[in-house]
């Protein structure tokens, strides 16, 4: 029989991130008894790279901002896909959420007035991101940090969740190991939070961190939850991509929203010639107008460098496929050039962007306040993920809640920047609140042995083959994953392609099945990779199937044999679930109708 | 872009032992030491234990000891270091050993629960909001900057050395009660703690700490002898210091 040791919890959250650290607070304070399972080190998690800021419409410099634009503003971006209800509860508490950071001890930057400021991003009409420099993902995730250890949270570092544990089609509970010592832990619980994040490991070129393997989307998944709109995944418009070994890192949008312009090889300014019907009349129509925008002036529209990021994105593969890309293979981002307009321009530049200008003096040998950077689209964000009922969070399995990156709904089929921070705040409270609420009607269920017993096999399989000097390595099939995706399902698509790659897949899943660890269970990252590649070909998989499923070009999934918006594919999102054969099925769920007063708010901010 | 091949020394193995591994592995312009420790564990070493997130220096996971300096694998550039000999890699020193080069840091985390938490005073505003100017949070912005890599702690003598670990928080738990005290709406007091039972006195501002700092805080200077200077003027009366009665 398998060994493992057994630990009980009220409400038992899997990731220790924005969202998961805001779901333990809240639960706790609701009275459950709280264990946050961490990947990582508590502080580290993906939240901590995030960097523009967090978007809630406080209207601290401009009074026109309220819920009900931000709310326009988060449909238009995601081209109307998105769960409405998700929106509009997010576009209302988002403020709320923010100001109680402040009470907790972040430290925001400052108004005149001393209130929290809030700057320029891409699709937002109003300057809405409550920020701190370029490195408000820190500030967050450590406030949240600092003021949960102080309350009834159990902590389990460096642990990773390889099943999840159910009763009838309820979720109790997870199996789990410490990487520490390599030994199995069984949670019980009567509620259990997913917020686990995205999975940019899947593509080569990416911003996303070690941890981003899609664990809780995948563990949903193989327990019979259903997924949503796995097509969607985001390219930001600027990663790095000189020199290679920085590849994917990411720029933050903040640069643009400074005033950073975006120039091709032949230094024009590219963004102008094709500017989407759908913001024409909120888009400048000439430089002076866009620099005016960035400085604060009312009266001026943003430039176009601060439309939508899947646009940016696309724009930018344009210019460089038609040869008009910078000498590494993107094109020109140019900060520096702000010295014309402004006295003090490298003081500033250093203020408002201190990790960008570190970033790239120390790993790019570039001062960006002298000389333009060279920035290209890198793996970014999964706007899809596990289905969730927009209020609580819950998923289709009883008892299993989702919050944050790994939940699908509120970005619909593209994220504005800064909307993500918001997101795990507003719906880390509501899922940790939900995830209480059901804890207290219920109680813990008996663990199925045998189900345990199996998934240990399963993990402790690639040991077998190690100590016989058989099978293969787990970073190979990982690499030549990435590989893949990143050919063949990235930023411009097409049925063959994606087929192909759903072929690949299937053939790295059956040589998956015969991978090798070396050496034993203490502190092994080869056996941790053995497990992160099965999850992350099973996200692979499901952003194929759902990208060959959706037959039209909208937000962040573009296509070029579909390269048109399609009525059909308007009111529908794609709901994938894997079957009793373990098969993927997929539906076209048709979305809910929009209450009539949220209907006339997007009429009237059209 | 040429290729070519450095050796990395690697420190292998756990609490019962171990020893240097030597390497090698191509390497290519710009890359850092994580880059190459990544490609051994790759190619060669399949169970390499080491930490990393972001490889951006924005997390602090991967600190180590490169050639002997401690600094984070990300942000380590192997043009800045000699490649003509074997790069040598090995874990922080002061914590205790997990494996290669992963060691156990759990005692900061648990430490800083000793840290009154931050108590705000009441909102300044009807609305529930305070106002702060930019300038007053400027000061505690630089504090809050930390990464948590823990390489302070990792080069302070009086850890590394001496091992006061029940004694003594350390400088990043110290720039963290700067941060508190000096956070415009904190009304909590943390002199008292930090005196009596956290230990600033072992501090004698070598200032090692400053200098290891990847994210440049200056936490002697900005932190350390301003609580100090705090503590000076809450426990003891200058006059009667020069008289000689203080001591």
């Amino acid at each position: 029989m398998a060994q493992y040791e057994t630990i009980r919890h009220d409400v038992l959250i899997i990731g220790a991130g924005g969202a998961g650290l805001r779901g333990a607070v809240e639960a706790a304070a609701r009275g459950a008894s709280v264990g946050v399972v961490s990947k990582s080190l508590l502080g580290k998690a993906h939240t901590v790279m995030a960097e523009g800021g967090v978007a809630a419409a406080l209207g601290n410099v401009d009074d026109r901002d309220n819920w009900r634009v931000h709310f326009a503003d988060t449909m238009r971006g995601g081209q109307y896909v998105n769960n409405w209800r998700m929106a509009e509860l997010h576009a209302k508490e988002a403020p709320d959420r923010v100001r109680e950071l402040e009470a907790w001890g972040a430290v925001f930057d400052r108004t005149p007035d001393g209130r929290i400021l809030q700057r320029n991003f891409g699709g937002h009409r109003y300057p809405r991101l409550a920020h701190v420099g370029d490195r408000t993902g820190l500030e967050m995730i450590r406030t949240l940090q600092d003021h949960a250890i102080f309350e009834r949270i159990s902590f389990y570092m460096e642990f990773t969740i390889i099943s999840l544990l159910k009763d009838g089609n309820r979720v109790v509970g997870a199996l789990g190991y410490q990487r520490e010592k390599g030994l199995f832990f069984v949670f019980q619980a009567k509620a259990v939070v997913l917020a686990t994040g995205g999975l940019g490991r899947a593509y080569k070129i990416t911003s996303n961190s070690w941890e981003c393997t899609g664990d809780g989307i995948a563990l949903a998944c193989d327990a019979g939850a259903e997924l949503q709109d796995m097509e969607f995944v985001q390219f930001h418009p600027t990663g790095m991509v000189w020199p290679p070994s920085v590849a994917g890192i990411l720029v933050t949008e903040g640069v643009r929203g400074e005033g950073g312009v975006l120039r091709n090889g032949l230094g024009r300014r590219f963004l102008f010639d094709d500017i989407p019907p759908l913001y024409k009349d909120q888009t400048a129509d000439n430089e002076e107008e866009g620099w005016r925008y960035t400085q604060g002036d009312k009266s001026a529209r943003r430039p176009p460098e601060l439309l939508t990021r899947d646009h940016v994105a696309r724009c930018i593969v344009r210019e460089v496929r038609e040869g008009r890309g910078s000498p590494h293979g993107g094109v020109f981002l140019d900060i520096a050039w702000i010295k014309q307009k402004i006295p003090n321009a490298e003081k500033h530049i250093r203020t408002k962007l201190p990790s960008m200008y570190d970033q790239f003096l120390k790993l790019a040998d570039l001062d960006i306040t002298k000389e333009p950077m060279e920035v290209g689209p890198t793996t970014h964000y999964l706007m899809g993920g596990v289905r969730v009922d927009g209020d609580s969070q819950m998923s289709s399995l009883p008892g299993l809640f989702a919050a944050g990156e790994c939940a699908a709904g509120l970005h619909g089929a593209n994220r504005l920047g800064g909307n993500s921070l918001s997101d795990l705040l507003v719906f880390g409270q509501r899922a940790g609140e939900y995830a209480a609420r059901f804890a207290k009607d219920a109680s813990l269920a008996p663990v199925s042995e045998s189900a345990v017993g199996e998934s240990i096999r399963q993990v402790l399989a690639p040991f077998e083959n190690g100590a016989k000097g058989r099978g293969e390595s787990p970073y190979r099939v990982q690499a030549e994953l990435q590989d893949m995706m990143q050919e063949l399902v990235g930023i411009v698509r097409v049925e063959d392609e994606m087929v192909r790659a759903l072929d690949g897949i299937q053939k790295l899943k059956e040589r998956s099945r015969n991978l090798r660890v070396e050496g034993n269970r203490m502190y092994n990252a080869g056996w941790h990779t053995a497990i992160d590649v099965r999850n992350l070909l099973t996200m692979s998989e499901a952003i194929c199937r759902g990208a060959i499923e959706r037959r039209e070009s909208r937000g962040a999934h573009y296509r070029v044999d579909y390269p048109e918006k399609s009525e059909k594919f308007a009111k529908v999102n794609t709901v994938l679930h894997k079957g009793e054969d373990g098969a993927f099925k997929l539906r076209l769920e048709p979305i809910k109708e929009m209450p009539a007063e949220l209907k006339q708010i997007i009429e009237e901010m059209k | 872009m040429t290729a070519t091949t450095a050796t990395f020394s690697i420190w292998r193995g756990d609490r019962q032992g171990g020893k240097l591994v030597e390497y090698q592995t191509e390497i290519a312009e710009g890359m850092v030491v994580l880059d190459a420790v990544r490609r051994i564990q790759a190619d060669q070493a399949n169970d390499l234990a080491v930490r990393w997130n972001c490889k951006a220096g924005k997390c602090g996971s991967c600190a180590a000891e490169i050639n002997g300096k401690p600094r984070l694998m990300c942000m380590t550039r192997l043009s800045d270091v000699p490649t003509n000999r074997p790069i040598l890699v090995e874990p922080m020193r002061t914590f205790p050993l997990i494996r290669d080069l992963v060691t156990d840091v759990s005692w900061n985390f648990e430490k800083k629960r000793t840290v009154r938490k931050f108590t705000p005073r009441k909102p300044d505003a009807p609305d529930g909001t305070w106002r702060m100017a930019q300038i007053d949070v400027d000061r505690v912005q630089e504090f809050r900057k930390c990464i948590e890599c823990f390489l302070c702690q990792n080069v302070c003598h009086v850890l590394r050395d001496h091992q006061l670990f029940d004694e003594y928080i350390g400088p990043r738990l110290l720039t963290h009660s700067a941060a508190l005290e000096m956070h415009p709406l904190d009304s909590d007091h943390r002199l008292s703690d930090l005196r009596f039972t956290q230990g600033i006195g072992y501090c004698n501002i070598t200032k090692c700490c400053t200098k290891v700092c990847p994210e440049e805080i200056k936490i002697t200077d900005n932190a350390i002898i301003p609580l100090k200077e705090r503590l000076v003027d809450r426990y003891f009366d200058p006059v009667a210091w020069l008289f000689g009665a203080g001591r």
